[in-house]
């Protein structure tokens, strides 16, 4: 029954979201405003339908009932309870509800806290965002219903992926969506801003908060992802450039692009056109990524449903959309005019060429996941694009602005002296310099990139310190340091995102260039030396887990005679599921984890896989540290959504008394 | 995320990456079999090299690859050994050849024309500046007309 309601709810959802997808837009052409108003309401029913129907799937995950086909074909009694939730959204048609709850979610938001927006963008915002809601509630209902019931119900579900039973899946996927769909908002004001023919600087700041959700959210989710492969992966491997990861990094490169210039919107009144472009790439890109996760055209190895069928209906979808607001952008962007100009040596170069690079590189990851379906479309080649290929071409557009962006983020707006910036910072680029050959001559006859990159990372990390410091202005030490406890959190958000970027391509250069790897037949109680640590097998045995039966080493890890670590590999097979994994054993340090793999018995021994893996947990400790900074900026509250609205409402107030 | 999934899937019988059989004994071309590895594709797999799959063929892949670096083989030529059985499907970093050269220059093409176009949008918005005060000769009249009222 509860499940029926739920069907029901999500089909009147579909209902609204189509009434909020026109009504507010005629009432905005013709300045009818009980028209307009009506946008509010909807949206919030569209939310609470949503939000309803979810609970139902999720009840049914929860109470096993198998007499849903989705719940038989994802979930079984004896898993845990927290899998048992986290297995709602781990399948196609789940995870595509999530999607329109956390889109509905961000439409409601828009209402309730879009006060200060003027009436029409008001309404014709959450029209637009109304209707992707519109598209994508079809997609469910006719081509991926989660409510479906089977005839004859089963004793017992299939059990969820062993793999995906993880404390990981609860959280990245959630994360990654409201990252995807957090940029439908930006793509949202981007339409409803051409179809207003007016773009100014309060558009930038009510487009910047959403967009630096999205981003912070994709930031979170794409480094829960990361480190996730990395443990459970079984050989500590944390990005490999694949198709569907590459669907989650092009939206983030493009977002990245459209937060910074979103800045000069607001703070300059130009590059208003390019805004716009971005905002509509951005969502085009995530649009890009659910049909690469779910039509299955490109070879991946996630996959999700593999079906032609589907593919098509978001291809329909993206078309649509992108081919909508390409043509209204065409016919618009001319209205757009810009007010402030800037010489060539000024912030807004700068931010300039952050966006090229973000763009161009977006751009490189996106030809390179294409390719190999263009060539075997047009020339008739199979060929594949893999790594090496993505670290070849994408990588010199980091260092590129890696280099420029401490020296950018210092410039001046308008007109600046470049001597002046590089007075201030060229005892950094002595630094940096310095770190890159220290790591050099530590590591001798490694190659060179490692440690170009980790200077690189130490000029980010003090540039954006040196950043923070100048800001404070002149005068005695403690007086700056004051001001600098000031200064607006916009400003240490900016420094610390700046840093967090820095620590995560020191964690990348120090793993990929300074890992130790040891791949032996060890037995039992067999003592051997890697780097600077004793390895001893002292035991393996077999264990019973709730849903899986475990076979679990025991290695102890000393160092100089005292003890690291006692860690348990283990290899599991869970029966229900008939999946075997490797369940990796990781001692987290600050500098160095330490990570161990069981595998098979053979010849009286087992073959252990030890890893040291120098500064690893500094990839997802940075990926944090920039999502942080991205929280401290939306947290600032000059651009928190609702602080206008409180203004002008208490503004209005004051004549009535 | 949804990767380990088919990881899993699609093994028949779970082997390993490089067991310790493989392994030569001579530190040298070990690093030498395991970079060439690194850069050919495991064919049964999804988007994996061999280096890093568990898959049997995989495994054939990386014995294949030893035997020919202990026979003596130059790193170019055991890939070429391995690309005129396999095709170039096999290898994860695509070579320069034909239409290749396309997806080699999209982003330094896009690059530097992104680049001059930049600098043409400033150079043309910077020069609009004429007069002293910041404002162009349009925007001067339209204060003068806001005075007025």
């Amino acid at each position: 029954m509860i499940v029926e309601l739920g069907h029901f709810a999500l089909i009147l959802a579909f209902a609204v979201s189509i009434f909020q997808m026109v009504v507010p837009m005629v009432g905005a052409s013709k300045g009818w405003g009980d028209w307009m108003a009506a946008a509010g309401p909807a949206a919030s029913a569209q939310f609470l339908l949503t939000a309803a129907s979810f609970g139902a799937l999720t009840f049914a995950f929860v109470t096993s009932d198998f007499s849903v086909a989705l719940v038989t074909a994802n979930s079984h009694t004896l898993k845990p309870m927290l899998y048992k939730i986290s297995g709602v959204w781990g399948n196609h048609e789940g995870s595509l509800l999530l999607w329109v709850l956390i889109l509905t979610l961000f439409g409601a938001m828009a209402a309730w806290f879009g006060g200060n927006l003027p009436e029409t963008l008001k309404a014709r915002v959450l029209a637009v965002q109304s209707s992707i809601g519109a598209a994508f509630f079809a997609f469910i209902l006719f081509t991926s219903n989660p409510f479906l019931r089977l005839e004859s119900p089963p004793f017992d579900g299939g059990d969820l992926n062993p793999l995906l039973q993880d404390p990981g899946l609860a959280f990245h996927p959630p994360f990654l969506y409201l990252g995807y769909v957090g940029l439908s908002m930006a793509f949202s004001f981007a339409v409803a801003a051409l179809i207003e023919g007016r773009v100014d600087a309060a558009w930038g700041r009510w487009v910047r908060p959403w967009t630096l959700a999205a981003w912070l959210f994709l930031t979170i989710g794409i480094g829960l992802g990361s480190w996730w492969a990395y443990y459970e992966l079984g050989w500590g491997g944390f990005w490999f450039w694949d198709p569907v990861e590459n669907a989650s990094f092009m939206p983030w490169l493009i977002s990245a692009a459209l937060l910074h210039s979103a800045i000069v919107v607001e703070k300059r009144e130009t590059l208003k056109s390019w805004t716009i472009l971005l905002a509509i790439l951005a969502f085009g890109f995530s649009l890009i990524g659910a049909f690469i996760v779910r039509s299955g055209v490109l070879t991946s190895v996630h996959a999700f449903a593999n079906d032609p069928e589907r593919g098509i209906f978001i291809l329909a979808i993206l078309g649509v959309f992108m081919g909508g607001a390409f043509l209204l952008f065409a016919l618009r962007a001319g209205a757009m005019q810009s007010k402030g100009v800037f010489g060539l040596v000024s912030r807004e170069s700068a931010l300039v060429l952050n966006n090229l690079l973000l763009a161009v590189s977006a751009l490189v990851v996106f030809v390179g996941t294409v390719w190999p379906l263009f060539a075997e479309m047009f020339f008739d080649r199979t060929l594949s694009v893999g790594p090496p290929f993505f670290n070849a071409a994408f990588g010199p557009f980091v260092l590129a602005l890696a280099v420029v962006l401490p020296l950018g983020s210092m410039l001046p707006w308008k007109r600046a002296k470049i001597g002046r910036v590089t007075r201030q910072i060229w005892p950094l680029a002595v630094l940096a310099v310095a770190a890159a050959l220290l790591a050099y001559a530590i590591f001798s006859g490694e190659s060179a990139i490692g440690p170009i990159f980790i200077g690189l990372a130490v000029w980010l990390v003090a540039g954006a310190g040196v950043d923070l410091w100048t800001r404070t202005g002149r005068g005695a030490f403690s007086g700056r340091l004051s001001r600098l406890t000031r200064l607006p959190r916009a400003d240490w958000g900016k420094a610390v995102a700046h840093a967090g970027l820095g620590l995560t391509i020191f964690g990348i250069a120090a793993l990929s260039t300074y890992e130790q790897e040891d791949i032996r037949l060890v037995r039992l109680g067999e003592t051997y030396d890697i780097g600077a640590y004793s390895v001893t097998l002292t035991g393996v045995r077999d264990v019973q887990g709730p849903n899986y039966v475990s076979m679990m080493g025991t290695v102890e890890i000393t160092r100089d005679g005292r003890d690291v670590a006692v860690l348990n590999p283990e290899r599991r097979f869970y029966p229900v599921a008939r999946m075997p994994t490797t369940e990796a054993a990781i001692d987290n340090g600050f500098t160095r984890d330490l990570y161990v793999v069981l595998g098979e018995p053979s010849q009286g021994g087992f073959a252990l896989r030890v890893y040291i893996k120098p500064w690893a947990n500094w990839i997802w400790g940075g990926s944090i540290i920039m999502a942080l900074g991205g929280a401290l900026s939306l947290s600032d509250r000059r651009y928190r959504v609702a602080a206008g609205a409180a203004k002008s409402r208490g503004a209005k107030g004051v004549p009535a008394e | 995320m949804k990767r380990l999934l088919l990881i899993v899937l699609l093994l028949a019988s779970p082997v390993w990456a490089v067991e310790p059989d493989e392994v030569l004994d001579d530190p040298v071309l070990e690093e030498r079999a395991r970079d060439i590895s690194a850069g050919l594709r495991c064919l049964v797999c999804r988007n994996e090299s061999i280096d890093e799959s568990h898959a049997e063929l995989a495994r054939d892949l990386r014995l294949l690859v030893r035997e020919r670096l202990v026979a003596g083989d130059e790193d170019t030529e055991v890939v070429s050994y391995i690309v005129e059985r396999y095709g170039e499907y096999v290898l994860l970093r695509p070579n320069l050849e034909g239409a290749n050269l396309l997806l080699w220059l999209a982003g330094p093409a896009m690059a530097l024309f992104g680049l001059l176009m930049a600098i043409l949008f400033i150079r043309g918005q910077s020069s609009q500046r004429r007069t002293p005060d910041g404002l162009s000769e349009a925007e001067k009249e339209r204060v003068a007309e806001l005075m007025k009222d």
